[in-house]
């Protein structure tokens, strides 16, 4: 257990004063700025047309606050679409060099000829990871809340607050994911640059490949064509949808859209046609927190069982690894 | 004397390629053990194993009586492990990193700072200490890597390949350094080279690895002597004019083992330094000594002899 502390602080430490830090920091701080911005923007827009319809409940205007982090502009994205594209950077960022590293520059060697369990090294690493990640994370939400509040002058509620710490948790979460498959390309590959790029390629393909994937495994198992009955539709979509799911980041970024958007109820098709003013007037009142909660379950445990698959190889591997200097 | 490092029929095989094969491996307390061979011997897969950085496919390794597999943490913490190539995190200072070194052997903070000012001491790198290491030169991190042991005092350090890739002078301290760390903190050293004449300075005794086996072991005046047939230094002579009688009067001198003679040189080997009687000989007898040249028994020989036998 010393020893896993003593690895923890020096890699913690390592991780605050490297230059990675400060430059992925501010990347992440342009998106919160970006975020603000957008907000500020838009955000006027978004709650007056809401409470101008003649279905506006009370309820409705009632998630103000969280607002700030889902409204997007015509032109920039919103604060929630970047933390899906930058959280797996981050992760990929702290882990990639993990155990190469130190292999190539043979400290590796040298700390393990310390009495020191392996695992503890591992352990270590991550957990100082993923420590660095929620810092930046929670550091940037605050932010964002911070200038937020100023802005908009309107205080979150209670159940706001809840909403953005299970947000949080499911960032973090996701975080950890990317980080453990960074380190576990970190202990495959002998080389840093092989290591990082094989991350990078992985996070590409799930966000521009996978959709089209997706499509392609919906429109064999189901084809479609112009003369398609409604339900034809809907299957082709939901098989889309499942094959999407196989995704981390469509896991995270549905599972954060029914969190900061209480008025999801669904998931999928529904969700999409939300924003139309049909659906609007079909479902009008939010889900209680418990529900939205429920709703996301299985994608968090989804989540942290795949970050769970790569740790486990990660571990198999490098216990049974020969550590040579040269 | 205890024995401090034991394999029993040592085996490690990659992909049915034997790289040690049934080593059987003594070293007692206080010894400086020269472990040579050429390269990929084996010698850095023994030292994996005895630490326990990796299994043996077969046999034992124990350190001080603890088996390297099962036991890895008993061992690592008595014992030492300079890497051939060794590392330090590069931007941080060099005290930082001994200090990490004690912390991760759960020193008390206290020992930890004052070890890691008497190692830096001792190897000579106070004014160093808190330049960060990437500003170092290949010796001063050799040096350091000792300083790096010596925070957990360890009964065995194990040093692979040492002097590789440092100057001939920075060798030489090298070598003294271990020698006088050896002496003064009781530690047994086991030394690991493919540079014999660097090693034969400072061990008390060798053994010779060749494709995973130990092909001699023991002192080194013995080894020479079995080696060399019997000399212990080869003078070699170079005259203007060698005759029979001159060599006649060489061989009587008592000491001298065999005089060989090729062109215009005399080889001679004997058991001590003869040389003041041999060119006392070559004027009484009149001849004319261009050069005269003594080698003590080199290694080199000893490992050509072995090694031409595997």
């Amino acid at each position: 257990m010393t020893a896993l502390m003593t690895v923890f602080w020096k890699e913690l430490a390592d991780n605050f004063s490297s230059w990675r830090f400060i430059i992925l920091f501010i990347l992440v701080l342009l998106a919160g700025v970006s975020a603000i911005y957008v907000a500020a923007e838009n955000i006027r827009g978004a709650v007056t047309e809401i409470s101008k319809s003649p279905f506006a409940v009370t309820e409705t205007i009632r998630f103000v606050f969280l607002k700030l982090y889902t409204t997007s502009g015509e032109a920039l994205p919103s604060f929630l679409t970047f933390i899906v594209f930058f959280v797996p950077i981050v992760g990929i960022a702290l882990g990639f060099d993990a155990i190469n590293s130190e292999k190539n520059s043979g400290t590796l060697s040298r700390l393990l000829s310390q009495p020191i369990f392996r695992d503890a090294v591992i352990n270590a690493k991550f957990l100082a990871g993923v420590v660095t990640l929620s810092i930046m994370l929670v550091s940037i939400v605050l932010l964002v809340a911070g200038v937020g509040l100023r802005m908009i002058g309107v205080p979150p509620t209670a159940e706001e607050v809840l909403r953005l710490m299970a947000f949080l948790a499911v960032g973090i979460v996701y975080g950890a994911f990317w980080l453990g498959l960074a380190m576990l390309f970190s202990i495959f590959f002998q080389r840093v640059a092989t290591s990082a790029l094989a991350s990078i390629s992985v996070w590409i393909f799930f966000i521009f490949f996978m959709v089209m994937i997706a499509s392609l495994i919906a429109n064999m198992v189901a084809p479609v064509d112009d003369q398609s009955t409604r339900q034809e539709l809907f299957r082709n979509a939901e098989i889309s949808l499942i094959a999407l799911r196989v995704s981390p980041i469509m896991l995270f970024s549905e599972a954060t859209s029914v969190l900061l958007v209480p008025a999801a109820r669904t998931m999928g098709q529904l969700l999409q046609m939300e924003i139309s003013e049909a659906t609007a007037r079909m479902l009008p009142n939010p889900l209680p927190l418990g529900q939205s909660l429920l709703m996301v379950m299985p994608h968090l445990v989804t989540l942290v069982a795949l970050t769970v698959v790569c740790f486990a190889i990660s571990y198999i591997k490098f216990m049974r690894e020969e550590i040579r200097s040269t | 004397m205890p024995l401090v490092v034991e394999t029993v029929d040592l085996t490690k095989t990659y992909d049915n390629t034997t790289v040690v094969d049934k080593l059987n491996l003594h070293v007692e307390e206080g010894e400086i053990f020269g472990f040579l061979g050429p390269n990929g011997a084996g010698k850095t897969t023994t030292i994996l194993m005895l630490l326990g950085l990796t299994e043996p496919t077969s046999g034992v390794a124990r350190i001080c009586g603890y088996n390297s597999t099962r036991e890895p943490l008993k061992v690592k913490s008595i014992s030492g492990y300079v890497p051939e190539r060794v590392g330090f995190y590069e931007d941080l200072t060099a005290r930082y990193n001994l200090i990490y070194t004690g912390r991760l052997n759960a020193l008390s903070e206290e020992t930890i700072m004052k070890r890691v000012g008497e190692s830096l001491d001792i190897v000579g790198l106070s004014e160093a200490a808190n330049q960060r290491v990437q500003e170092f030169s290949r010796g001063m991190k050799q040096r350091l890597a000792i300083a790096d042991i010596l925070i957990k005092t360890p009964k065995v350090a194990f040093l692979d390949e040492p002097t590789s890739g440092i100057d001939p002078e920075g060798v030489k301290e090298m070598l003294d350094l271990i020698a006088s760390i050896a002496r003064e903190q009781k530690m047994t050293v086991v030394l690991s080279s493919h540079q014999l004449h660097q090693v034969q300075q400072i061990c008390n005794r060798v053994g010779i690895l060749a494709k995973g086996r130990m092909v001699v072991e023991g002192p080194l005046d013995q080894l020479g002597k079995e080696a060399l047939g019997g000399g212990r230094f080869r003078v070699e002579l170079q005259l203007a004019e060698i005759t029979s009688a001159l060599v006649d009067c060489i061989k009587r001198i008592e000491g001298v083992v065999s005089v060989e003679r090729s062109g215009d040189l005399l080889l001679i080997s004997c058991l001590e330094d003869l040389r003041p009687q041999i060119a006392k000989a070559i004027v009484d007898n009149g001849g004319l000594l261009t050069q005269m040249k003594i080698q003590g028994y080199a290694l080199e020989d000893i490992y050509m002899k072995y090694f031409t036998e595997v």
